[in-house]
């Protein structure tokens, strides 16, 4: 399993054969499934023309490592690969990879959609768009997936 | 005891600092008690709170030394 935040630019389909060849045993697994999340030029009906991702070093890591080891723990997957980009980035740039290496297709399917999911449900990071007309506003949630438990919340005192 | 007190994204920007160190004389501190002595207006119910890097409630009960983050919900991937 390996997880990293990086601040310079990403090419995720590089990180997956660099990382195949390396980490994993040859000719044991069946296939690789990828997430690969790029930033839109569109948000909320306004046109984006830059991003800007603040994360917080540690909590980050270690809650994705979670949500990977929960994936590993729960499918039959022999290994996975998480990789975000922070900082300044544009539309059409690779925000976030996630791969899944299993013997079997549907293990990878299912752990790599769990995977990012839960990413985004609970590892912090935030989204600061800039829009054409110059204004930078801090993006409020992520759109949902209505198969995935909230499980970040907050109860009063 | 000494907490130290981290905010991030609008958060940050709305409290105009990153990070700042908060002492109590008393022992028994809780979430709830700290927002009340760096912030004047409520704890926004949307605010998430997490305590030596993990989410935890107002009501979580804090030890010296302890990190204490406060920020909005999570929007990456």
């Amino acid at each position: 399993m390996k997880v990293f935040v990086t601040k310079g630019a990403l090419d995720p389909y590089k990180e997956i054969i660099e990382y195949e060849r390396t980490a994993l045993p040859a000719g044991k697994h069946g296939g690789v499934v990828s997430f690969v999340g790029t930033m839109r030029d569109f948000n909320d009906g306004e046109d984006v023309t830059a991003m800007n991702l603040d994360y917080y070093p540690g909590m980050t890591e270690r809650h994705i490592e979670r949500v990977c080891q929960e994936a590993m723990d729960e499918w039959d997957v022999m290994d996975t690969l998480v990789v975000h980009r922070v900082g300044e980035m544009v539309p059409t740039d690779p925000i976030v990879l996630v791969a899944v290496w299993s013997a079997h297709r549907k293990d990878s399917f299912d752990a790599c959609r769990y995977i990012i999911n839960y990413l985004k449900e609970s590892a912090p990071f935030w989204k600061c768009e800039v829009t054409t007309e110059g204004k930078k506003h801090w993006v409020e949630k992520n759109s949902e997936d209505p198969g995935v438990a909230k499980r970040v919340t907050r109860k009063s005192a | 005891m000494d907490i130290t007190v981290r905010y991030f994204a609008s958060l940050r920007d709305r409290m105009g600092r990153s990070e700042e160190q908060v002492s109590f004389d008393k022992d028994k501190v809780t979430v709830a008690d700290l927002w009340g002595q760096i912030s004047k207006e409520p704890m926004p119910e949307s605010i998430l709170v997490a305590v030596n890097m993990e989410y935890t409630d107002a009501g979580h009960e804090l030890k010296a030394g302890d990190e204490v983050a406060f920020f909005p919900p999570v929007t990456g991937g």
